[in-house]
């Protein structure tokens, strides 16, 4: 079922394109020696570039660039051996060079695509381009009743501007191609995705036309940083322009911002009064050059991303698309997965990690490496399991009190008494015990009523307190009614 | 005292060697000098006491024979090198009280060769000028002065006016400028020296607040061509922090001495003899060429053909890459401020009151010219004219080695001349302005005099990083000319 909005008059198509901002997880800045770390005292860290001082001269940092290309590459995109930095100009109190040094006619990478699943299907996402460019500074106004502060730390940090054509026709579209792209970013570790300290943020181009028409005029809504507010943004402006189209009256081509609180859109500034950024190449930064040869070396680099790794796991391990999905789209999970699943049988490890762990790290809200599960602690535990020492079961049951705890999965199943009971003899004395005690059942199964095996093994299990292996029961107690 | 007025590097450095005297007798010979000559305005901010104290301990190198290039030389610094905890201004209110706590390489390179800095050098605001008319700190005097008229006093061009007066009156043995369209030329040829402006590259402009990124180029003012190697020697290096830094390996400049100009093609560019060119540098123009054809060079006619687009070009590039450079002065983090209730009027008062008229006047030009709707026209054009440009000094240079031209149309004037109009002001570069343009490296060595005893100066320009053929031929016309 295609998206779109159901007017009083029409049915509308949303057409959407993402510009999404991804800072460079690297150690210094695009263009000076300064620091980048979250979270320095305001200031703190600074180069002359990042200050705009006078004489200052921006040095370009080859591991953005290698970044920057690495991310083109998985992008599908075409890398320019030729690009060129400009300045983009326009005055700010937290833009210290009074210019930002951007990439205009000639970014580093070029026309490439991604695939994103959305409402069921795979589609195909262009990407228009990439480019380097300055982060600025962060003005901080609620520090005084008069003044303004400003902190440079941010100013300088390498971003990476990735615009999208206008390819992407509902919110779940353009949710998809921000997860798709955070997880692709992640995996060839040119940014760590983090949408809360603003590491990663998109500006929407949003606009709508009834079914089979031209493109209607965009507005674009400025910084928005979660995918929630995405799809709140998308819904919100994508109907504001179809109820003014409706009305007769035609959208004005604006800048706009997104108020999380009252989920709603407001004009920023219209094209009138947008800047003249007067770009024009930084006589600073001769044209960026990069060889065949460097690029050919990256290729190299290139981890396996997500879509190929899901292909993998269906293919060699069989799991279907679904779990293949979701162990593959985020690198921290896939690379917990490969290492556990590695000697292991792949279903079984996955439904513990898709199911026990996956609710587990859902409750305390953290990521497998936040959460600090290792790969022994959960495979050691999943040994257990398969080699019958623990139940299923109970292996559920105490799961969460097992990750939590600091034993091994030994000392802590025998610690809980949790070790199973697969001896036959054993589990023959309790089957008797039970037979023994419940005769009218035993005769009423006899007769025919055969859904009280159940009853027969929850008994077992009962007296067991829970111990006995229920395969070992299943298979004696069906040999001994068959006797009876 | 004695007086070392006269002295060059190269003789001080001699003199220095024999202990004839100390760099301290000779710093505080200049200290003193400059004390006397206040009205010539040549330093913005003096450093005596730093100066004497670097001195001493140039001296004591001495006294262990472990004397650097330029162990106890004092220097006058342009005042557009940024200097560790010494106010520079850029010839500008809006750095008026700006202390860099930086180093600018080419500063550093000098101090790391033994010069002794004696002050930071009057100059045009942001080095916009070319009579060091615009300086915020008032304007320089030329020491020399019309035979016919001892009263009036001249301009020492510009924009690095003040290192021009100070090398020509003797308070200095020699002085840093920058060159973006002649502003070393210009007036080491209107106080008739030596002006060195290497190729574009050959010294960082790290720490050298910058006017027009693409062009700006540091250079020596001196009084003789091979004080000029020396200087440069010390000043050029190729530096990881500017990455407009020429990676090219600095050769000896002193082996000028040893180049042989004989069988050298000299090129006379048509172009050059433009309308307005004064007759007496006409002249000496003519016998400049008759000196190279008397060393056995040959004199060949090129043709230019886009010399008289230079200007034009140079004055739509300049400013807009300016009107960028200089939008970090904005009253926020450093320098003048007019405080304000609001953001936008911060800038604009910071920005009218810091600014003087020729500096504002540039950047509106180079904003114009970037603008949307003008940048083609404007900017993009002028772009592709500098290509030509370039493309005929490439074309010149098949058929010769070394082109000679005047350096000025016209030599030094009196203060308040061509004051109202500003194109007349911008004429005085129509010689310079090409080769920077290129990217060339360019020398102007005094050559003659007019009628009233004020010299003239012709310019070689040399083929990219070809500083020692310049060198060599301005060499050749310190040999040749009378006097």
């Amino acid at each position: 079922m295609e998206y779109f909005i159901q007017g009083e008059k029409n049915k509308w198509e949303v057409i959407l394109g993402l510009e999404v901002h991804a800072q460079i997880s690297s150690k210094s800045k695009l263009f000076s020696v300064a620091p980048t770390s979250w979270g320095g005292e305001p200031n703190s860290q600074v180069d002359l570039v990042d200050c705009g001082m006078p004489g200052a001269l921006p040095v370009i940092n080859e591991y953005c660039v290698e970044q920057a290309v690495l991310t083109g590459l998985s992008l599908n995109a075409e890398i320019n051996k030729m690009s060129v930095f400009d300045r983009k100009n326009y005055f700010y109190p937290d833009l210290p060079q009074g210019y930002q040094i951007s990439q205009f006619d000639y970014p580093i990478v070029g026309k490439g695509f991604i695939f994103i699943e959305s409402e069921g299907k795979q589609k195909k996402i262009g990407i228009t381009r990439l480019h380097l460019e300055q982060d600025a500074g962060k003005s901080l106004h609620d520090q005084d009743i008069k003044n303004s502060y400003i902190d440079l730390n941010r100013s300088g940090c390498a971003l990476m501007e990735i615009v999208s054509e206008p390819d992407m026709r509902s919110p779940s579209d353009a949710a998809e191609y921000v997860k798709k792209l955070r997880s692709i970013l992640k995996y060839v570790g040119s940014c760590d995705g983090n949408m809360e300290k603003g590491n990663l943020r998109a500006d929407v181009n949003v606009s709508v036309r009834p079914f089979g028409e031209n493109m209607g005029t965009r507005c674009e809504i400025k910084n928005v940083n979660s995918i929630k507010f995405i799809q709140q943004a998308i819904e919100y402006e994508a109907k504001r322009q179809v109820e003014i189209l409706e009305k007769g009256q035609s959208i004005t081509q604006e800048t706009r911002l997104f108020d999380p609180n009252k989920i709603e859109t407001r004009s920023m500034r219209g094209k009138e009064e947008s800047h003249d950024y007067r770009y024009f190449p930084d006589p600073d930064l001769p044209p960026l050059m990069i060889e065949s040869n460097t690029i050919e070396e990256l290729k190299k680099k290139l981890p396996e991303l997500p879509d190929k790794k899901k292909i993998r796991f269906m293919e060699e391990l069989n799991l279907n698309e679904y779990d293949a999905e979701i162990l593959s789209n985020d690198k921290e999970t896939a690379n917990f997965f490969e290492k556990i699943v590695h000697k292991r049988d792949p279903k079984f490890v996955t439904s513990w990690i898709t199911g026990e762990l996956f609710s587990y790290l859902k409750k305390i809200d953290k990521t497998i490496i936040e959460s600090k599960v290792t790969t022994e602690k959960l495979g050691n535990f999943i040994d257990l399991i398969m080699d019958g020492t623990i139940s299923n079961r109970q292996a559920k049951e105490v799961f969460e009190d097992y990750i939590r705890s600091k034993e091994s999965a030994k000392d802590f199943i025998k610690k809980k008494g949790l070790v199973q009971v697969s001896d036959e003899s054993e589990i023959n004395n309790f089957i008797s015990k039970v037979l023994q005690e419940n005769p009218k059942m035993v005769d009423e199964y006899n007769k025919g009523k055969d859904r009280l095996f159940g009853f027969f093994i929850g008994q077992v299990m009962k007296l067991s307190k829970g111990k006995a292996n229920p395969t070992v029961v299943n298979k004696i107690l069906k040999e001994k009614l068959k006797k009876i | 005292m004695t007086d070392y007025s006269s002295l060059t590097i190269q003789s001080a450095i001699s003199g220095l060697r024999k202990k004839d005297f100390t760099s301290v007798e000779l710093t505080k010979f200049f200290i003193e000098k400059i004390q006397k000559n206040n009205e010539l305005n040549c330093f913005i901010t003096k450093t005596f006491e730093i100066a004497l104290k670097k001195a001493a301990e140039s001296d004591e190198r001495i006294l262990k024979n472990s004397n650097r290039q330029l162990e106890g030389i004092p220097i006058g610094m342009k005042d557009l090198f940024c200097t560790n905890g010494v106010k520079t201004t850029a010839g500008s209110k809006i750095l008026e009280n700006f202390v860099p706590f930086y180093e600018s390489t080419v500063s550093k390179n000098l101090w790391d060769s033994g010069a002794v800095m004696l002050g930071k050098t009057n100059m045009d605001e942001f080095a916009m000028g070319s009579a060091n008319t615009t300086s915020f700190f008032g304007n320089v005097l030329n020491p020399l002065k019309p035979k016919s008229d001892k009263n009036k006093r001249l301009v020492p061009g510009g924009s690095s006016g003040g290192s021009a007066s100070a090398v020509a009156s003797g308070l200095c043995l020699a002085a840093t400028g920058s060159d973006t369209g002649g502003s070393i030329r210009q007036p080491a040829s209107f106080c008739g020296l030596v002006g060195l402006k290497p190729t574009y590259g050959r010294c960082s402009r790290f720490g050298m607040i910058a006017f027009a990124s693409s062009l700006d180029q540091a250079g020596p003012i001196t009084k003789s061509v091979e004080d000029a190697a020396l200087m440069l020697q010390c000043m050029a290096s190729s530096d990881e922090k500017d990455s407009t830094s020429s990676k090219k390996k600095i050769p000896n400049f002193l082996d000028f001495k040893k180049f042989n100009l004989k069988g050298k093609k000299i090129g006379i560019p048509k172009e050059y003899s433009i309308k307005g060119l004064n007759e007496n540098i006409e002249k000496v123009w003519k016998n400049g060429t008759e000196w190279f054809k008397s060393e056995g060079a040959e004199i060949v006619e090129i043709s230019l053909p886009y010399t008289e687009f230079a200007l034009p070009t140079y004055y739509i590039i300049a400013p807009a890459e300016a009107s960028a450079n200089l939008a970090r002065y904005d009253g926020i983090r450093y320098g003048f401020r007019s405080n304000e209730p609001n953001i936008n009027s911060l800038y604009s008062k910071t920005r009218a009151i810091g600014f003087g008229k020729e500096v504002k006047r540039r950047l509106m030009i180079g904003t114009y010219v970037l603008s949307a709707g003008y940048y083609d026209a404007y900017y993009l054009k002028a772009l592709k004219v500098r290509k030509l440009i370039s493309n005929d000094f490439e074309k010149a240079f098949k058929s010769c080695d070394l082109i000679l031209t005047p350096t000025t149309p016209n030599v030094a004037f009196p203060i308040g001349e061509k004051q109202t109009d500003p194109i007349e002001m911008y004429l005085n570069d129509v010689l310079t302005v090409p080769a920077s343009l290129a990217g060339l490296p360019a020398i102007s060595v005094s050559a003659g005099f007019n009628n009233e005893m004020l010299p003239i100066g012709l310019q070689v320009i040399g083929k990219p990083f070809d500083e020692i053929s310049v060198l060599a031929a301005g060499s050749l016309i310190e040999r040749f000319r009378e006097f």
